[in-house]
């Protein structure tokens, strides 16, 4: 660290130093959704033990996550897996080399946005 | 004082003398399992939305049902540690700080993944 003296750091230089773009915007989802992904997963710890500890525990949770606040943030968090997931196999395919190309990363960003919504949209109507 | 370090000496702890092959790789083959995982996890939990305990029960009375939740539990709570681990180390810079943070969010993973397996074995299992 002695080395770097006020160089802007990533994300940080987006919008000042640097210009945003579709690309810069799907890396940075791409870590927000993961941490959403990982704080979120204390729903799932929450549906599990509730669901553990008996039907009166259960109850409580399915009406707190059945209610207008709770499809709220599950609605958001199910699409942040999702973009996640997406994004994630087209991360996949740049770790085996496919698709580094500027026309490419444009059209797999604007596919993986528009799969993410797709999926949330069939989870909700299947809920 | 740093410039009587040898090379491996500076790169040692968390560096890139470690095993950070390891880390990408385990990333990547829980990114992996995790795609079929998260779409059967998200879509089995939205069907039983809004249905009774006792169906609930039931879907976790299945063995592949259980097996393939306890596999997306492990997975995902391992592929969310590897993946906080980089954010962490990206942008925590003190040291200390950054090495208690580092414990603590891979206990409270070990924690949050323990605690739901076994809400998921004692539905299935226990009475």
């Amino acid at each position: 660290m002695q080395n770097s003296t006020k160089r802007p750091l990533s994300p940080f230089m987006l919008g000042t130093h640097y210009k945003w773009q579709l690309t810069s915007a799907t890396s940075l989802l791409h870590r927000a959704t993961g941490i959403a992904a990982a704080v979120g997963s204390l729903v799932v710890v929450y549906w599990l033990t509730s669901l553990a500890a008996g039907p009166q525990a259960f109850d409580i949770a399915t009406s707190f996550l059945g209610s207008w606040l709770g499809k709220f943030i599950l609605f958001f968090w199910t699409w942040a897996l999702f973009y996640h997931l997406c994004n994630g196999i087209r991360h996949l395919m740049w770790d085996l080399d496919y698709g580094f190309d500027l026309p490419t990363t444009y059209l797999t960003g604007k596919i993986v946005i528009i799969a993410s919504a797709i999926l949330n949209l069939l989870l909700w109507l299947v809920a | 004082m740093s410039r009587l370090l040898t090379p491996l000496k500076k790169v040692r702890g968390l560096g890139s003398a470690k095993e950070g092959v390891h880390h990408w790789w385990m990333q990547r083959v829980s990114a992996v399992a995790l795609v079929p995982l998260t779409l059967w996890a998200a879509f089995s939990v939205a069907s039983m939305a809004g249905k009774p305990y006792e169906a609930v029960l039931t879907y976790f009375a299945a063995p592949f049902n259980v097996a393939m939740f306890t596999l997306f539990l492990f997975a995902g709570f391992y592929h969310a540690s590897l993946g906080l681990q980089v954010f962490i180390e990206d942008y925590i810079h003190h040291e200390n700080t950054k090495i208690v943070t580092l414990i603590a969010m891979k206990l409270l993973m070990v924690l949050l993944g323990t605690v739901s397996i076994l809400a998921v074995l004692r539905v299935t299992f226990g009475g």
